[in-house]
């Protein structure tokens, strides 16, 4: 039995299969309407999580499976002081595999422990998101062919962002790959992921604060959402968060084949006018989330 | 000073000068019956002072786990009153309740019956994560 807490609990071969299955789900979906008949998913979400739970019951209902769980923790027995082991415990008894979203991190790791079915982290505080880097792997895939040799961008709040941590932390397994950093001095991408990830494995990236002048170079721009909490002061956070949204003008100098990634919800970092570029993905990037969680679903069942 | 050799048991030494009372302690030590000599302060020509700890039984604890909270310290089993090992603990792969996780985040602030595991994850610099949450453990000196 398989859980996927971490995204490096998947090797290369792993993911690459899961989103081979991805692509064919999305070529033959009637092929897979069918496949978890008889299973059934619960959702623990003991924080709300709304674009996440439906993504996941989404991905179930379509293989023809059943949901059930819950979408808060004041309406589990959380609320009534049960630990995660007892909790994972008991819906080990009424359901196949479980998806959980906890506050806390390391919640889906404890409940991995205790669970005789297979547990998904589906988001773990600020620590890891796995199903989120899926989708960000199956997104790159479908729009540029392959996952290698790109120069890829992450803009914005690099140093809280979980999901450029985790992606920048897949894609350090594949070849080619050139990571250009752009944020303001006090999100940078934290010394010990530059360390840990891109120094120890020797993946080429720089740093910078201006978005417009690395433009060119990029053929993926992920974008992420600048938050006013992290800042010292408002006026601060004004001057820096203009500076990184993106706009039509701004990808004026951008390649004719970018693809513009970025795991929402958005508040004003991509102007709305650029949802009608071809090159904005992020709304695909949310479909194929779906996909790559129907796919996931099936390797960790073991139905195919 | 005098203190009675061992005829079978384990002899702690080059501790570092002050810290035998926390290696005590982990070993919980306080719960036997034995013999236990806590020796402070000695002369000692590499470490200048040193501690050393005899004990005078043999302890079913993986001594290992010492090399996180002391690495050059040396182990000593004695049996029949001679040495039939010396050797330094290795950095043990996992340690289990020596250290706790300080992330307010980590999922062990709010379950309080779960063991504070960490993981080495870096030999060489003596890096510890929280199998958790992956913070790093605040090092021992």
């Amino acid at each position: 039995m398989r859980h996927l807490i971490d995204i490096l609990d998947l090797s290369v071969e792993e993911i690459n299969e899961i989103l081979a299955t991805a692509e064919d789900i999305i070529a033959n979906p009637a092929k897979y309407a069918h496949s978890c008949a008889g299973k059934q998913l619960a959702t623990l979400f003991y924080e709300p999580s709304t674009r996440t739970r439906l993504s996941f019951e989404s991905a179930m209902l379509s293989l023809g499976g059943e949901v059930l769980g819950f979408s808060e923790a004041s309406s589990s027995s959380a609320s009534k002081g049960e630990s995660v082991a007892d909790t994972i415990r008991v819906i080990s008894c009424y359901a196949d595999i479980v998806a959980m979203r906890h506050p806390k991190e390391g919640a889906p790791m404890v409940a991995s422990m205790y669970s005789t079915i297979p547990v998904i982290n589906a988001g773990d505080g600020g620590h890891n998101h796995p199903t989120q880097t899926l989708t960000d792997l199956l997104t790159i895939k479908r729009e540029k062919g392959r996952l290698k040799d790109f120069t890829i961008g992450f803009c914005g709040d690099l140093k809280f962002g979980r999901t450029v941590h985790s992606l920048i932390e897949a894609l350090s397994r594949y070849e080619g790959i050139n990571i250009v950093l752009i944020s303001p001095e006090e999100l940078k991408l934290p010394s010990y992921v530059k360390k840990e990830i891109l120094k120890a494995k020797n993946i080429p990236y720089t740093q910078t604060t201006d978005l417009l002048e690395v433009m060119p170079q990029l053929d993926i721009l992920y974008m992420t959402r600048v938050q006013k909490e992290r800042f010292f002061s408002e006026e601060e956070y004004l001057r820096l968060r203009d500076s990184y949204i993106l706009t039509v003008e701004k990808l004026e100098t951008a390649k004719k084949d970018l693809t513009i990634m970025h795991p929402l919800p958005r508040v004003n970092e991509i102007s709305v006018a650029v949802d009608n570029d071809p090159r904005a993905c992020y709304f695909k990037q949310v479909q194929n989330g779906k996909y790559a969680r129907m796919a996931l679903i099936l390797k960790l069942l073991e139905v195919l | 000073m005098n203190i009675d050799s061992l005829h079978n048991g384990i002899v702690i030494d080059h501790i570092k000068a002050g810290r035998s009372m926390e290696i005590y302690k982990f070993l919980n030590l306080d719960e036997l019956d034995c013999s236990i000599a806590i020796i402070k302060n000695v002369p000692s020509s590499k470490m200048g002072k040193k501690d050393i700890i005899k004990i005078d039984a043999v302890l079913d604890v993986d001594l290992n786990a010492l090399g996180y909270i002391d690495s050059g310290i040396t182990i000593n089993l004695i049996e029949d009153g001679k040495r039939v090992k010396k050797y330094h603990p290795e950095l043990p792969e996992y340690i289990s309740n020596i250290v706790k996780c300080k992330n307010p985040r980590c999922i062990t602030t709010i379950e309080q019956e779960l063991p504070h595991v960490f993981k080495l994850t870096d030999r060489e610099n003596k890096i510890y994560r929280c199998i958790y949450c992956e913070s790093k453990a605040e090092l021992s000196q």
